[in-house]
């Protein structure tokens, strides 16, 4: 019947142990709010294999470019950042919804719990959303965000970072991870960033500067890929 | 291969993204089944709410078709109905869905799933997501259910939602500790 061979898509690989990070007490807020208990492995079903989109009619023109929100430009040095979302196998993931959001040049996020001794800008509220054409591309405009302090531990400091949420094509592809900056000086010192704990892992995090990417007299380019969860190769039967 | 990016938590600050989305509207008036709101809280180790996780759900619709090329039946699944939720804990560490009653799906060794929805959890202080499910405490395909069935008994509950009346379920997670919830390695 066709339901039986819906469920016959290719599953998705497993996870390589030490990509996703785990519970890391260097990073206290994971402390109370991790399981204790082993994650229990379950079979890919029709319910994972597939997963949500978003209207994507509704993702307005400017949506991608944070510097055209407001009346006004942001304070700031304008950034482009552009890329592609893959799957393991290097194929693009085309038509999934990428979402960002960041503080401001300053270092402050348009959010009443960020109470950081910092200003607001009201030309800026720090997010976009965009959907990847056929090549898997994206692209957004925006201002670089600010280093700021947290409360982890004693004079903590984030390196900077733009947050991304991306959908992709079924359940298990969804990531929300943060995009960071090539040779931040606060990459040795910050948990969250260390919590990915193979440096060539963790460099996948990092962008790197494109001066294809930067338009002259007016913005620097920064490039960055973003990789989800692949098929296996052969299709297993269910 | 390309090596996959790595997952980091969402922080603190994701309301302003969520913000910017349209409204939480799975379900329009048209849509068909059986109207259900699942709500619940979100506690840490140390028994306190979770006031800022971002809880996401995925479903099928009334007749357990999902809205997704992969599902063979996704043509006649319900236009009216998208499947997908999300939701910023409020400050008592609470959520709240409002939804249809999923039906069965097909399992992957024939026959079927009882009616659940997949969800998971992110918030500060969580790296990497935690995926699970919700089940409905009146479903009798519980018992037979292949996912259910790979869980110990005695953790099984954790997954059950209760019934509260007027269409209501309501359904906790519990991140660490006593009544920890089952969460899946998928």
């Amino acid at each position: 019947m066709d339901r039986q061979i819906a469920t016959a898509a290719p599953r998705y690989r497993r996870v390589p142990s030490g990509v996703h990070p785990p519970e890391d007490p260097a990073y206290r807020s994971t402390v109370l709010r991790h399981p204790v208990q082993p994650l229990i492995a379950i079979p890919q079903t029709l319910s994972e294999i597939t997963g949500p989109s978003y209207p994507y009619d509704a993702v307005g023109p400017v949506a991608n470019d944070l510097t055209r929100q407001h009346p006004a430009a942001p304070i700031g040095e304008r950034i482009v950042v552009e890329g592609r979302v893959l799957d393991e196998n290097g194929r693009p993931v085309p038509r999934t919804l990428v979402e960002i959001w960041q503080a401001n040049a300053c270092g402050r996020y348009a959010h009443e719990v960020d109470q950081h001794d910092a200003p607001l800008d009201p030309n800026f509220t720090g997010t976009g959303r965009t959907i990847t054409d056929e090549g898997g591309r994206y692209r957004f405009v925006t201002i670089k965000p600010g280093h700021y302090p947290w409360g982890n531990h004693y004079n903590a400091w984030r390196p900077a970072h733009i947050h991304f949420s991306v959908l992709g094509p079924g359940f298990l592809t969804r990531l929300v991870t943060q995009m960071y900056f090539p040779g931040d000086p606060l990459f040795p010192l910050d948990p969250i960033f260390n919590s990915v704990r193979d440096p060539a892992v963790r460099q996948r995090m990092v962008s790197s500067f494109d001066l294809d990417l930067t338009v002259p007299d007016w913005a620097l380019g920064f490039r960055w890929d973003i990789v989800l969860r692949g098929r296996e190769a052969t299709p297993m039967l269910p | 291969m390309s090596g996959i990016t790595p997952s980091q938590t969402v922080g603190p600050y994701f309301g302003i993204m969520v913000r910017g989305r349209l409204e939480c509207r799975q379900v329009t008036d048209a849509a068909s089944g059986t109207r259900i709101v699942i709500e619940g809280q979100l506690f840490d180790g140390g028994g306190n709410v979770i006031p800022d996780a971002l809880v996401e759900t995925w479903q099928a619709d009334a007749r357990g078709r999902y809205r997704h090329p992969e599902d063979a039946a996704s043509r006649s699944a319900d236009p009216h109905f998208n499947g997908y939720g999300w939701a910023h804990t409020r400050a008592d560490g609470g959520y709240r869905f409002e939804t249809v009653k999923p039906g069965a799906v097909p399992a992957p060794e024939g026959g079927e799933q009882a009616p659940h929805i997949v969800i998971s959890v992110m918030a500060r202080g969580i790296l990497t997501r935690f995926i699970t499910r919700i089940y409905f405490e009146d479903e009798p395909g519980n018992a037979h259910d292949p996912i259910l069935a790979l869980i110990p008994e005695e953790r099984r509950q954790t997954l059950i939602a209760h019934r509260a009346g007027d269409g209501r379920y309501v359904f906790n997670l519990v991140m660490q500790g006593a009544g920890e919830t089952v969460f899946f390695d998928v």
